[in-house]
């Protein structure tokens, strides 16, 4: 019996091993992507993301513009996707009947699976022509003056990218908030409701305040995904390193100069600038899925210092 | 005697589960009237069929008539909204919002009803606070969570917030069951004080209480009423078998 | 009726007219997101369904302006990636699996390594790639399926992670406990009791990892890096049906595009029929 009581050691050593080798390559991704960019950061030190300079001809690499073009895109699509997500997960968890909700709920999880390459191709041909010529020229011609509208209606371009983000994040915040909002204890519901309440108020006086760090929680894993999204933004944003006031302008953003630009990159400040904007990415998306994380695991303990029903 | 709430033939399911199997019951204005029995006979389900919120739960259903001061509360034109903000309604464990201050809590029904003048609802806040015996421990704080209460202090904080939206009628169910001695002491003190306004319908597990507090007292057993009374005869003496046998503790 | 109660009555039509307004205005949303998915099916079935047939599937691309080419290349090659990637992501997953819910439910380690998964289910797909492409293109001077098929098996990895630690909490302790009690080594309560319990689970889980990184791309594009030619060798460059659909998607050909329709369908009933699949699986299983 010697030996067995060997295979039983080996056995957990192997899944010891297995476990830190995962936590390893968290690290291991870590060190790459900071030396491979080492020579970028010590070269254009703070100026690498204030600069909006990108040229590889006279070696001078500024990632504002793929900055900016992140962040307005995801803000866009935050804006229009929360409101959209929330309203689904309520819908499922507090108005609609057994069911429709659960096949309507497997309907917005596909929304999920599908690749974005697909959403890509679908963006191209199909959406953005919709996004020119049934969002983009009605603004222009009541709201060209400004110069958020400003421009010419081009469909490809900075609105079309934050809105097909939008779309593909709606099934990542309404999954969670519909978790959230159906962890809600059924008293606190009949607590408004016995006062009087309608359906709607019992959900904004009752069931949201409880609810809303866990849905911040979902928002921000959604945020998390928009940044990192690439092939979907790619095929639409225009890819165009500029900063315009416009939203109908082609822009361009961090994950996709990282696809276009990174195979044609030979010189070595070029690869390490771009895998600086990386490592950027990496960064912010490691903060917001902590982050995220955070809000949620303190929804499922219940609010602040409360007793559990 | 005015008799603000008749119900017939109230019968209840849970999905395909019979819970009521027809109660008919009148409630004479501003009396307390207990509801007792043992644990599972339907007195909560009773009582939640009064304020129409049996059927928040899904799959549940009501049959019967209920009249509120004559209007029969499950015609169609009736939106149960309308009901429930005239009754009040404390549950058996406390549920203040946990997002708002101790003041919110009580000015919630106000501000969800329109109520807007600030002066008022202050006012109101006050007034709920000091008939629900909680004001003194609570009038420095009032900005605080309603989750830094005890288990107690939240319990009267609900009955508080029921009496804000100042409601014709008060259902409460087993107000007491999670509280102290203390506490439930206050309560009960509490009901003697609110009956001269209010009509109320309380639950309780606990005869004496049953008996010290309540001017009328139904027995209910299996979802049917068995007897319906006076409390000081019932609890002299019974008239039926099953009544005598619960009050003198010899079953349930 | 008191006074307060008169009072209120003048709220009511409003109060009412917002609930009715604002649970339109969900119903609303839920057709919204429902659109898009509508949309994309229809698209893709009607553009795809006139070039998707066994040609398409058994042929090389060819040039533009012939006709008969197909994306056979691609779907071989996405498959040797995916296999790559199940060999890399399978085995780690699973094993770290166990580890968290067999040897150490808690602790500092335990909580370190979900923290971890979790953290690499974030990262997103491009990283993922300019990681592959340090550490396996760079000393390997050649873009390979291999770094394409690691790039999506560490993709692979926090998905079977998470997943598979679920399902084998949900083997009752009461199971461990009468193997322990038959005079069972742990190692043997895992293998012959524990995982066999969990194993659809553990089998749903794996099948919704390969369907969620088959549809992948960005990685690709730094290290499979796409082949025009049949080629399975794993230390080559190689095709794979979603660089494929976005090399046809982007170019001027309307030809290609129609191909790309068509790869899409392909590669979006490999997708669903795996996702819906292993979804209803699992929803049986947890009637049982
Ligand atoms: N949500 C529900 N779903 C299904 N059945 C229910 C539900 N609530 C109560 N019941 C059933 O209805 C019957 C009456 O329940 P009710 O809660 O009214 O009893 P009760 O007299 O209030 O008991 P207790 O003193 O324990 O609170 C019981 O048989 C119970 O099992
Ligand atoms: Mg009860």
């Amino acid at each position: 019996m010697l030996s067995a009581s060997w295979v039983d050691r080996i056995f957990k050593v192997i899944t010891l091993l297995a476990a830190s080798a995962v936590v390893a390559l968290l690290f291991a991704i870590i060190i790459k992507l900071y030396t491979q960019s080492s020579f970028s950061i010590d070269k254009f030190g703070f100026s690498f993301i204030t600069s909006t300079d990108w040229n590889p001809v006279t070696g001078e690499y500024g990632a504002l513009p793929f900055i900016f073009g992140t962040v307005v895109s995801s803000f866009i699509a935050i804006l229009i996707a929360v409101p959209i997500s929330v309203g689904v997960a309520i819908f499922l968890t507090e108005i609609a009947p057994r069911w429709l909700s659960t096949p309507i709920g497997f309907l917005v999880e596909l929304l999920a699976a599908i690749p974005s390459v697909i959403y890509g191709l679908w963006g191209i041909f199909i959406f953005v022509p919709f996004v020119r010529n049934y969002i983009q020229m009605p603004l222009h011609d009541v709201l060209g003056w400004m110069p958020l509208f400003s421009g010419p209606p081009l469909g490809i371009g900075m609105l079309a990218a934050g809105l097909i983000l939008a779309i593909m994040i709606i099934p990542i915040i309404t999954a969670i908030s519909k978790d959230i909002i159906s962890s809600v204890p059924i008293l606190q519901r009949e607590g408004a409701l016995a006062l009087g309440a309608t359906k709607w108020e019992t959900i904004k006086y009752a069931v949201l305040p409880y609810a809303k760090t866990g849905i911040l929680g979902g928002i921000i894993l959604g945020l998390g995904r928009a940044i990192g999204e690439t092939m979907a933004v790619t095929m639409v944003i225009g890819n165009r390193a500029e900063i315009s006031s416009s939203i109908f302008a082609p822009a361009h953003s961090m994950a996709a100069v990282i696809a276009n630009e990174f195979t044609e990159a030979t010189e070595d400040v070029y690869l390490s600038a771009i895998i600086e904007i990386g490592l950027l990415l990496f960064l912010v998306t490691f903060v917001l899925n902590g982050l995220a994380r955070f809000f949620i695991w303190s929804v499922a303990r219940g609010p602040r210092g409360g007793i559990r029903q | 005697m005015t008799k603000i709430i008749k119900t017939e033939k109230v019968q209840a399911w849970y999905g395909t589960e019979k819970a009521l199997n027809g109660i008919s019951l009148d409630i004479n204005k501003n009396k307390v009237t207990a509801i007792i029995g043992p644990s599972g006979c339907g007195k909560s389900t009773f009582i939640r069929c009064l304020n129409r919120m049996h059927e928040v739960i899904p799959g549940a259903k009501v049959t019967g008539k209920v009249l509120v001061n004559d209007v029969d509360i499950y015609s169609a034109q009736v939106d149960p909204v309308d009901i429930r903000r005239k009754i009040g309604m404390v549950f058996q464990k406390p549920n203040p919002f946990p997002t708002m201050s101790i003041f919110n809590n009580v000015a919630s029904g106000l501000k969800l009803n329109g109520i807007t003048d600030k002066k008022f609802v202050a006012e109101s806040v006050e007034k709920s606070l000091k008939m629900a015996a909680l004001w003194d421990e609570v009038k420095t704080r009032l900005h605080h969570s309603g989750m830094s209460l005890s288990g107690g202090q939240q319990q009267r904080l609900c009955i508080a917030r029921a009496l804000a939206v100042e409601p014709d009628i008060l259902l409460m169910d087993e107000p007491a069951s999670a509280l102290d001695p203390i506490s439930t002491l206050r309560i009960e003190e509490l009901l003697q004080e609110l009956k001269k306004e209010y009509t109320i319908v309380i639950v309780t597990h606990n005869m004496q209480q049953a008996a010290r507090i309540s001017d009328y007292t139904a027995f209910l057993l299996n979802g049917d009423l068995i007897e319906y009374d006076l409390t000081e005869s019932m609890f002299t003496k019974p008239n039926d078998k099953r009544t005598e046998d619960y009050i003198t503790g010899r079953f349930g | 009726m008191n006074n307060l109660q008169a009072q209120y009555n003048k709220h009511m039509i409003r109060r009412k007219a917002t609930n009715y307004i604002m649970l339109t205005m969900m119903v609303l949303c839920a057709v919204i997101a429902l659109i898009p998915l509508i949309s994309i099916l229809t698209h893709i079935g009607a553009s795809g369904i006139k070039g998707l047939n066994l040609g398409f599937i058994t042929n090389l691309p060819s040039p533009v302006g012939e006709t008969g080419g197909g994306m056979g290349n691609g779907l071989v090659g996405t498959l040797i990636l995916v296999t790559i990637a199940s060999v890399i992501g399978i085995p780690l997953g699973v094993l770290t699996a166990i580890y968290l819910s067999e040897y150490q439910q808690i602790g500092i380690f335990p909580s370190v390594v979900r923290f971890v998964a979790d953290s690499l289910l974030g990262i997103p797909s491009i990283v993922v790639g300019i990681f592959a492409y340090v550490v396996i293109v760079i000393p390997m001077k050649s873009f390979s399926a291999f770094a394409g098929g690691a790039a999506l098996g560490i993709m692979l990895i926090p998905i079977i992670i998470r997943g598979t630690e679920g399902m084998l909490r949900m083997v009752p302790d009461s199971y461990r406990e009468a193997g322990l009690a038959l005079g069972m080594r742990k190692w043997r309560v895992i293998v012959s009791i524990v995982l066999p319990t969990a194993i659809r689970g553990i089998v749903t889980t794996i099948m919704l990892g390969i369907a969620r990184i088959s549809g992948e791309t960005a990685p690709l594009l730094l290290t499979a890096f796409g082949n025009h030619y049949w080629s399975t060798r794993i230390d080559q460059p190689i095709a794979a049906l979603p660089l494929q659909i976005f090399n046809y998607a982007i170019s001027p050909f309307e030809e290609w595009h129609n191909q790309a329709w068509s790869g899409s369908l392909l590669l979006i009933l490999l997708v669903l029929i795996i996702s819906i699949v292993s979804r209803v699986a699992t929803r049986q299983q947890k009637f049982k």
